[in-house]
């Protein structure tokens, strides 16, 4: 424990500036990730255990679209659209075939499907690390805020997370695709009554929540190095991000993903030891002063 | 109940003497490190039955309980210089405390949240096994070995008498666990399985009945992790990892769910796979997650299960019924 650092980091703007950008980058893509997690879930009512593993195949996409095209931008859509076909396939062949089972079974099928991702990985892209490197795009000189740096690609990162986050929300409130989402969510024998094909839909969430993994690790390549098994420590802090926000909703998402990420940046300054014990502490707090979570409505 | 006791007692007794008298008269070491090996996982595997089998509660945490078992016996045994059943009570009341303080938590919760969250608290055990090198020795494991001094007469350094002392504690833990499932404590907690509301309005304390349950799991799968901990002398992050509950829920739908051991025989069979598949490939990964898929969506139940419905439905049984009436 180290209070006096953590004391003199809140004192020097630099710091602050520094640990909120970096606890940014780690809130943004829990966010992503959390934002499918909670989504699969509001609509399905399954966890998907396998969402770190298509985090995981987004970056491990990006590396390989960007070695052969060298656009970024190329990267980003590649490894979302990869990723979001993986979680349709996975969803149509495998997973529907175990809704309204003994959970068992659900738990099974992604134990089975996270074994076999990570171990394609390595037959693919090797057991050792990987990096992909920076886009020459933001190859340039970092950005002083306050005496804080703040490299361009940091920017980029929060900008386009937001928008998609904006994007995101407009889609499931404001459009007819979100509506029937809201309305399968709510009572999915009444919506295929009424002519609707919730199979398809049921695929159709699982490829969103799949492209906004495959986003986020694409978004993650330039900045975090890329290993088999990278998929899995996510998932579970952006399951306690989706805790601490509330199952099944998206704004909750955001919040915990923020709040996450800076509890981890300014937590490594006070406690080195004890960041991750910090995350959980939070969660378990939340869970006793509200078991729904902070944005969180029904279900417990 | 206490004739079932007596009987269990009797039945555990021919088999003890039975796995001791074996190796005199098939000395395989093979075998004898299979045996230790089984014994460690069959208790874990059957310990997460109660939950599963018995109280419906999903656990997917349940190597936290293996995990520490291992890594609280070993540094007990390191650090103060006590007995072996010293340090084997002691590690009994940490794993029986930190699964009563999990336990409060997690138990209320519905069976998606209650998964997920027995593998947050998980992670953070293996977190700390991770981070708190002084103690832990982070991702190397314990290691220097784990002194085994001898105790009344008893050698675990010695692989026969450590056989025969797995052996023993497999066969008591299972006639324990036995014991517990058929007691009105054990139709309790499936009555809260089946209905937990009904079983609330006939005055059953779900929350406590839950709870007691959970700490006892994690006992046994405590115990499960010391025996794992004196075979391999020390202990590694592995067992406190996330991998060790997939294998034990593997493990007990494997089995099957609806006897008693199912866990035992999914032991059996998860062992044998593993050596059979780490011989013949490197990407153990990738055989396991297929024929885990072959299971959870061909069988679509364990093997226990399949086998006991389709003696049920065969016809010698239904025409026997016939008969009865």
């Amino acid at each position: 424990m180290d209070i006096a650092s953590l004391v003199s980091c809140f004192g020097s703007a630099a710091c602050v500036v520094t640990q909120v950008t970096s606890g940014l980058i780690i809130g943004m893509l829990l966010f992503l990730v959390a934002a499918g997690l909670t989504l699969i879930f509001g609509v399905l009512k399954v966890i998907n255990f396998t969402h770190g593993s298509f985090y995981m195949l987004g970056a491990y996409f990006a590396l390989t679209i960007f070695k052969l095209s060298d656009s970024y931008v190329l990267t980003l859509f590649g490894a979302a659209f990869g990723t979001a076909l993986v979680g349709l396939v996975f969803e149509r062949l495998f997973m529907s075939r175990v809704y309204g089972q003994n959970m068992l079974m659900q738990l099974l099928v992604c134990y089975g499907f996270i074994l076999i991702f990570d171990d394609v990985v390595k037959i693919v892209w090797g057991a050792e690390f990987r990096s992909m490197g920076m886009p020459a795009l933001f190859q340039v000189p970092p950005i002083f805020v306050a005496g804080g740096v703040v490299p361009p690609f940091y920017l980029f990162l929060v900008g386009v997370t937001v928008v998609i986050g904006g994007l995101l929300w407009l889609v499931i409130e404001r459009t007819r695709f979100g509506k029937i989402v809201r309305a399968v969510a709510h009572n999915p024998s009444m919506v295929s009554v009424l002519g609707i094909n919730t199979g398809i839909l049921y695929g159709m969430v699982f490829a969103l929540g799949g492209l906004l993994a495959g986003f986020a690790g694409a978004l993650a390549a330039p900045v975090r190095s890329l290993t088999p098994g990278m998929g899995f420590s996510i998932l579970i802090e952006s399951f306690i991000v989706t805790v601490i926000g509330g199952m099944g909703s998206i704004v909750g998402a955001f919040v915990g993903a923020l709040l996450i990420g800076l509890i981890r940046t300014f937590g490594s300054v006070g406690f080195p030891l004890f960041t991750e014990g910090l995350m959980y502490l939070f969660m378990v707090l939340v869970l006793i002063a509200k078991p729904t979570g902070l944005f969180g409505k029904e279900i417990a | 109940m206490r004739h079932s006791f007596r009987r269990d007692m009797i039945i555990g007794a021919i088999a003890v003497t039975a796995l001791v008298l074996l190796p005199l008269v098939w000395p395989n070491k093979a075998f004898i490190d299979f045996t230790i090996r089984g014994a460690s996982f069959a208790l874990f595997a059957t310990s997460l039955n109660l939950l599963v089998g018995y109280g419906g509660m999903v656990s997917f945490g349940h190597g936290m309980f293996f995990g520490l078992g291992a890594y609280s016996f070993g540094l007990l045994m390191q650090r103060t210089g006590m007995s072996i059943p010293a340090a084997f009570a002691l590690t009994i009341v940490v794993t029986a405390a930190v699964a009563l303080a999990v336990g409060a938590i997690c138990v209320r919760l519905k069976e998606i949240y209650f998964a997920f969250l027995t593998l947050a608290f998980q992670m953070f055990l293996y977190s700390l096994v991770i981070l708190w090198v002084p103690l832990t020795g982070g991702d190397q494991g314990l290691r220097g070995g784990i002194p085994r001094p001898s105790f009344l007469g008893i050698d675990l350094a010695d692989q026969r008498q450590l056989y025969i002392a797995s052996c023993v504690l497999l066969v008591g833990g299972l006639i324990l666990m036995h014991h517990i499932v058929e007691s009105p404590f054990g139709y309790t907690l499936r009555m809260i399985r089946d209905n937990a509301t009904r079983a609330a309005f006939l005055g059953v304390e779900v929350f406590r009945i839950k709870l007691v349950a959970f700490v006892l799991a994690g006992i046994f799968g405590g115990i499960g992790g010391v025996i794992m901990s004196l075979f391999v002398s020390g202990a590694y992050p592995e067992f406190a990892n996330w991998t060790m509950s997939g294998e034990a829920v593997f493990i007990v739908m494997l089995g099957g769910i609806s006897t008693f051991f199912g866990p035992v025989v999914g032991t059996v069979i998860l062992l044998l796979l593993n050596d059979v598949v780490t011989r013949f490939t490197e990407y153990y990964g990738l055989t396991l997650g297929a024929i885990i898929l072959l299971f959870a969506l061909g069988l679509r139940r364990g093997l226990t299960d399949f086998l006991l419905d389709y003696w049920r439905r065969s016809p010698w049984v239904l025409a026997a019924a016939k008969r009865g009436r």
